[in-house]
């Protein structure tokens, strides 16, 4: 993935000192690629790996922030057990995706960050745990407001209607904890 | 012997298989599964994507409660909640851990279900007890990401290649073999808002293990059988293919190969059948 610049860049030299405070070691990166070459889903991404890291360590915050691959990264890992320097790249890709969201950046990716957003809302309305049923519906209905294809929403009503005839749909959401206030400290401490 | 145990969200929803499947078998190794009192969501991908506070304080309250029962061995059987488990733990541990205000000394051991039950007496225990051998099943494992990395967190040390679900086939007489994915990622927590990317992972893992000689996968994490089971017919429709992989779970397997009466009810709420293939080998009639 070569790329041709057009202008000038002009460094954010806090991001990477921002990054560097949250125990991210962006700084050890030599660009040795091992991140990029084993990471399975480069495919949905419109930078490498190893070019979040870099322009994150040039502090080319807005070309990060606003990028397609930080949401398409599913966490898995191997990338940062990979890293000859030890740098946690998943873990870099998730405060990049934090600060993405904290700074109101218009991701092209605006599914992963609702989808996201209504799980953990669903923990906290309630209780405690999660109900599958309820965040499935209220993100269908999402899908619906914004008008995504047709066949997708069909596609996840036949899957939703298959697992009703197994039994695997539960329509009951779990009972709130006796630790209910405790959730609701916990996502007031961490101001969500 | 009694573990402490977390099930996790989806084991009351859609992984209900798993959770009976898990009770079914417990006993069977004398394994008394005490379920954690007052246990909370552990966050899962979604907190650690949006909320890195959130995603070591909701982990973290469980392992309070987990160290308060008092029992040493504390058991998850979905990969994402032993990760986060794991997580918190380290960072409870850490010498910054006071900001956080949860009481832990770390006088608990946090166990991937799978690591629990491939111990080595508890293979013993399952070889002598094993009446339906899976004989000629061609299964391949498939463990996924999270409980193995990154070893920095999980402790383990054989992360690229682990071997555990390969010696419990052997012991419940499964061809199991061999291939180089068995680590490899299925999109896990992007299923829903990503159904694209889940396509091209899981179909090049359906691609790999036939290539691999594979009849079956065998997994011990429920948001790795979501995405192999539930995604199967939209893959094969979308790829112009007919694949057929049905998808157990490793707990499932040993149901089946020790007896259990329940074993084929597991087995039904699968979405792609595995009857057929089992009739097949004549492990059930």
């Amino acid at each position: 993935m070569e790329t041709t610049l057009t202008q000038p860049l002009k460094p954010l030299v806090s991001l990477a000192e921002r990054v560097t405070k949250a125990d991210l070691a962006v700084t050890s990166c030599f660009q040795c690629r091992k991140c990029s070459g084993g990471c399975p889903l480069t495919f949905g991404m419109d930078l490498l790996p190893h070019q979040v890291i870099r322009l994150t360590l040039l502090g080319q915050e807005e070309r990060v922030l606003g990028s397609r691959t930080i949401w398409a990264c599913s966490g898995c890992q191997t990338c940062t057990t990979r890293c000859p320097n030890g740098v946690d790249i998943a873990g870099t890709m998730d405060w990049l995706k934090e600060e993405a969201v904290k700074q109101g950046f218009d991701s092209s990716e605006k599914r992963a960050e609702i989808f996201h957003r209504y799980f953990l809302e669903s923990i906290a309305a309630g209780g405690g745990r999660l109900s599958e049923t309820k965040l499935l519906r209220r993100y269908t209905f999402f899908k619906l407001r914004r008008k995504f294809d047709l066949a997708d929403i069909k596609q996840d009503l036949r899957l939703g209607w298959n697992l009703w005839k197994r039994g695997r749909v539960r329509l009951c959401s779990p009972a709130p904890l006796r630790g209910k206030a405790q959730i609701t400290e916990i996502f007031r401490k961490a101001q969500f | 012997m009694k573990v402490t145990y977390y099930p996790g969200c989806s084991l009351e929803g859609t992984a209900v298989d798993y959770a009976a499947s898990i009770a079914g078998i417990a006993p069977l190794l004398d394994v008394e599964l005490v379920e954690l009192f007052d246990w909370n969501c552990c966050g899962a991908s979604s907190a650690h994507s949006l909320n890195h506070r959130l995603a070591l304080e909701l982990p973290a309250r469980n392992l309070a409660l987990a160290e308060k029962a008092g029992r040493r061995d504390v058991v998850a059987p979905c990969a994402l909640c032993f990760n986060r488990l794991k997580t918190a733990e380290k960072a409870l541990l850490a010498p910054e851990a006071a900001e956080f205000g949860v009481p832990f000394q770390g006088q608990i051991r946090i166990w991937d279900l799978l690591d629990f039950f491939t111990q080595a007496a508890y293979l013993e225990t399952l070889a002598s007890k094993v009446v339906t051998p899976l004989k000629n099943l061609q299964a391949i494992s498939y463990y996924g990401c999270l409980v193995a990395r990154p070893p920095a967190v999980t402790g383990k040390t054989d992360f690229e290649n682990p071997q555990n679900l390969e010696r419990l086939l052997k012991v419940l007489g499964a061809t199991p073999l061999d291939w180089s994915f068995k680590t490899d990622c299925c999109g896990a927590g992007l299923a829903v808002a990503r159904p694209d990317l889940i396509d091209t992972l899981a179909q090049r893992l359906y691609e790999r293990a036939l290539q691999a000689g594979a009849e079956c996968f065998v997994v011990s994490c429920q948001m790795c059988q979501a995405n192999l089971d539930l995604s199967q017919e939209r893959i094969s429709r979308k790829f112009g293919k007919d694949y057929y992989l049905p998808v157990f779970y490793f707990t499932e397997l040993m149901g089946l190969a020790l007896g259990h009466p329940q074993a084929p009810h597991w087995l039904s709420k699968h979405l792609v059948d595995p009857l057929p293939l089992l009739k097949g080998k004549g492990i059930i009639d």
